[in-house]
């Protein structure tokens, strides 16, 4: 799932360029760090705050430990708010303007 | 540990409307809430009969059960009719109630000649990040067909 809602969910820059990479593709650290401007220890602490937000999610792969958007996340809940709300706020508009005509 | 690194600031959700009704209209309607609630978003077993929320600072929002029994959803924090509504949604991501779990959701009516402007935020949404464990519970029964509807709406769009 392409979520775009949830990559314009966060606030920091870089993390928020991270949740985008990974939603391209599940990387590693080190892949990351390739395709950013700051540090792989940087990298790795931003990881670990999207982890303990539930918006990322890491498994191990051989040696190394592969990161991916956590399908289960925080993320996921921004959006389906973000939609839930649309839906009914357009709801609320159509009843104040009909009120409004009675 | 770093405790302040662990710390996440998802963006607000925030809406803004313009509404074609006076400013007292727009409130009035907003708060009459059980009248435009999509009845499909309810956490009453018997079905939704009416949403309240309470004319006065310091109020319950609640929802009302077709059986009349009461669920609470949250509270009034600012009733400042016809202007400014603050309210704490406690529904966790289980929507279930909490009332440990406090997110806000601030609207403002703002008047634009025979129209209004009504700017909705839900913000403090990071609290949903603290209770993941709960979040990822929930989204196991209902809330995973909702979001499972949701995904196979924007695929297909």
């Amino acid at each position: 799932m392409t979520n775009a809602l949830a990559f314009a969910a966060l606030a920091e820059p870089t993390r928020q360029a991270i949740v985008e990479h990974l939603g391209a593709r599940p990387m590693a650290v080190g892949e990351l760090a390739a395709l950013l401007p700051v540090s792989r220890p940087a990298v790795s602490q931003h990881l670990k705050v999207l982890k303990d937000a539930s918006l990322v999610r890491d498994e191990a792969r051989g040696t190394r430990r592969i990161y991916s958007i956590d399908p289960a996340g925080l993320g996921q809940i921004r959006a389906w708010l973000d939609r839930f709300w649309d839906g009914a706020l357009a709801q609320y508009a159509e009843a104040a303007e009909r009120e409004e005509q009675e | 540990m770093n405790v302040e690194a662990q710390r996440i600031s998802p963006a607000p959700i925030r809406k803004s409307l313009r509404v074609k009704a006076s400013r007292q209209k727009a409130f009035d309607t907003f708060v009459a809430m059980g009248g435009w609630w999509m009845k499909s978003h309810s956490i009453a077993p018997a079905g939704q009969k009416d949403v309240v929320i309470e004319p006065r600072d310091g109020g319950r929002w609640y929802e009302i059960g077709n059986d009349g029994a009461e669920r609470d959803w949250g509270k009034v924090v600012a009733y400042e009719a016809p202007e400014r509504l603050l309210l704490i949604w406690s529904l966790t991501g289980e929507f279930a109630y909490d009332p440990d779990f406090e997110t806000t959701v601030e609207v403002r009516f703002t008047a634009d000649g025979e129209h209004t402007i009504v700017d909705f935020e839900h913000r403090d949404l990071e609290r949903y990040g603290e209770g993941a464990e709960q979040v990822r519970g929930g989204m196991d029964g209902g809330w995973g067909e909702l979001l499972g509807g949701y995904q196979a709406a924007a695929e297909a769009g």
